[in-house]
């Protein structure tokens, strides 16, 4: 992926909605699968994302999100 | 490129929480959706940012939090419930570039560390302060904390809040922002992503001001707790917009800028002019050494005033004046004047192995209620020295030597009352010859600081050598 985006770490997401909610953009939605900690994990799937970090900062688990700046032409 | 990612200021996996690894060694143990790992994060990422991560004293509480140093990738102390902000008084005292973090929930800082928040804050302690308040005490089960809200249904308070009976939340931000010590105290609030990104400039504004040596500041955080509001986590953070801002007030309250705390340690005695103030000054005596076949224990007892005490430490002085061990322990009420008091005496030629007098060789009653006490603990052959001016009654014992003398009396008619103890002292060491009348004469000067006193006394000694030789 070039664009902006979020990486989720799935295994650590708690599924709290929290970042789903924040997002301005509706970028995260909750997924249905389980992951090792029993929840369903957040994920990342838009092109909308401006990497504006709302989501991490949000997000109470150190390590769940990730957000790269794409590549701007 | 990376923008936003898992900050350095946490370890990079959580070994203390899950030595085996994993997805457990990535996460918190906070609850989904619990403020703790957003403050967390706001606080690893500033440290990180400032490249203060060596000199992070970071302090957990007690609480949900108690685990903070699971995460922390600094100095971690763990500190008694409450207590925070006083160990943040020790370290932030003795490592000066230290940067000092007290991290406290709204049960320890508001309830049980009252004292010590209210107290550090009035200092300026140079530190950071997050109080993070979720209104519950969240760890033990959602207890009613100072900071529940009226009406609001807690483990404690199953009918809701009520004033007249659990009083109304306190303040905190408003209660430290009376204080002068302060330089810096904030509210904000984790309900949105605002909020959020508010706190975050406060956290670092705090942070910066420990860096610069500013002083005391102060953050209290606004925290969801969804599980023990028993809400999911999106609509406790509604709740709080609805129910906790209304109350506490989302603001600044104070942000003095120019300020900065002295820094360097504060001026403290050396060793060598503690000793100059507290030992009395003691040359070398030309007294010889006495020796003492068996332990001597001596209960010097009566009323507070009376100088039961200072005969006490006259007697062990004079004894060490001589060359022996000697210990003295005062036991007296909490009046200064005017209650019963006693000082228990252990002379001996060996160290002495316990300061305790539970069976007296000799006692000294300067009243009568201290005969009563300690009348039939005198060792069989013991001495019992009473002041009759004030005791009417005579020794029931048969098996102890006994000398009645009107101390009270011989000091009155010196015209120095107070004096009384040392007559009673002087007979004992005129009766019991170890230590010396000499050795009591070279002490009195250096334990008593005025001069005519040192006069007075030698008269005391006098007049109780003079009632001894009649005896």
């Amino acid at each position: 992926m070039t664009g902006n985006h979020v990486i989720v770490d799935a295994d650590l997401c708690k599924s709290c909605r929290v970042c789903v909610e924040t997002c301005p953009n509706h970028c995260l939605e909750i997924g249905s699968e389980i992951n090792a900690l029993g929840y369903q994990a957040v994920r990342f799937d838009s092109e909308k994302c401006t990497a504006c970090g709302l989501c991490f900062y949000v997000c109470p688990e150190p390590g769940v999100l990730t957000v790269i700046k794409g590549d701007v032409k | 490129m990376v923008k936003h990612a898992k900050p350095k200021g946490f370890y990079d996996q959580f070994l203390r929480k899950a030595p085996e690894g994993g997805p457990a060694a990535g996460t918190t143990h906070y609850c989904p959706g619990c403020g703790h790992g957003t403050v967390h994060k706001l606080i690893a990422e500033a440290i990180e940012d400032m490249n203060i991560k060596d000199r992070t004293i970071f302090l957990s509480p007690v609480g949900c939090s108690v685990f903070a140093y699971y995460y922390m990738d600094a100095g971690n102390i763990q500190c008694a419930h409450g207590r925070a902000p006083a160990v943040g008084t020790g370290a932030s005292r003795t490592r000066e570039d230290a940067i000092v973090i007290s991290y406290q929930g709204d049960g320890d800082l508001a309830g049980i560390g009252t004292a010590e928040i209210i107290h550090a804050a009035n200092r300026g302690e140079n530190m950071a302060v997050f109080f993070v308040n979720n209104a519950i005490y969240g760890m033990t089960g959602g207890q009613l904390a100072p900071t529940t809200l009226l009406g609001q249904t807690t483990a404690t308070t199953p009918f809701g809040r009520l004033e007249e009976r659990e009083g109304k939340p306190i303040h905190m931000a408003e209660v430290v922002s009376t204080l002068e010590g302060p330089v810096y105290v904030e509210r904000t609030t984790l309900s949105d992503a605002r909020g959020v990104m508010k706190t975050r400039k406060a956290i670092r504004k705090a942070l910066l001001n420990q860096v610069e040596h500013r002083g005391f500041s102060f953050v209290e955080i606004l925290s969801p707790c969804p599980i023990g509001w028993k809400m999911a986590p999106v609509q406790a953070r509604s709740w709080m917009k609805d129910n906790l801002e209304p109350v506490y007030e989302v603001k600044q309250f104070r942000n003095i800028e120019d300020k900065i705390r002295k820094s360097g340690r504060l001026p403290e005695a050396d060793d060598a002019a503690l000793l100059d103030m507290l030992v009395p000054k003691m040359e070398e005596t030309a007294l010889e050494t006495s020796i003492l076949d068996s332990e001597k224990r001596i209960k010097i007892a009566g009323f507070g005033g009376q100088g039961v005490l200072s005969a006490g430490t006259l007697l062990a002085n004079a004894a060490i004046a001589e060359g022996l061990e000697a210990t003295w322990l005062p036991s007296y009420g909490a009046e200064m004047r005017g209650g019963t008091a006693n000082a228990s005496v252990v002379l001996s030629s060996l160290p002495v192995g316990s300061p305790v007098v539970s069976s007296p060789t000799a006692l000294l009653a300067m009243n009568g209620p201290s005969l009563d006490s300690f009348e039939s603990a005198v060792v069989p052959g013991g001495l019992i020295v009473v002041n009759s001016s004030l005791v009417k009654r005579k020794v029931d014992r048969d098996d102890v030597r006994v000398i009645y003398a009107p101390v009270s009396a011989i000091a009155s008619e010196v015209g120095f009352l107070k004096g009384a103890n040392i007559v009673m002292l002087a007979l004992y060491l005129f009766e019991s010859g170890a230590p010396g009348i000499d050795a009591l004469k070279s002490v009195l000067p250096k334990l008593i600081k005025k001069s005519e006193l040192v006069e007075l006394n030698l008269k005391l000694i006098k007049r109780a050598e003079e009632f001894y030789a009649a005896v």
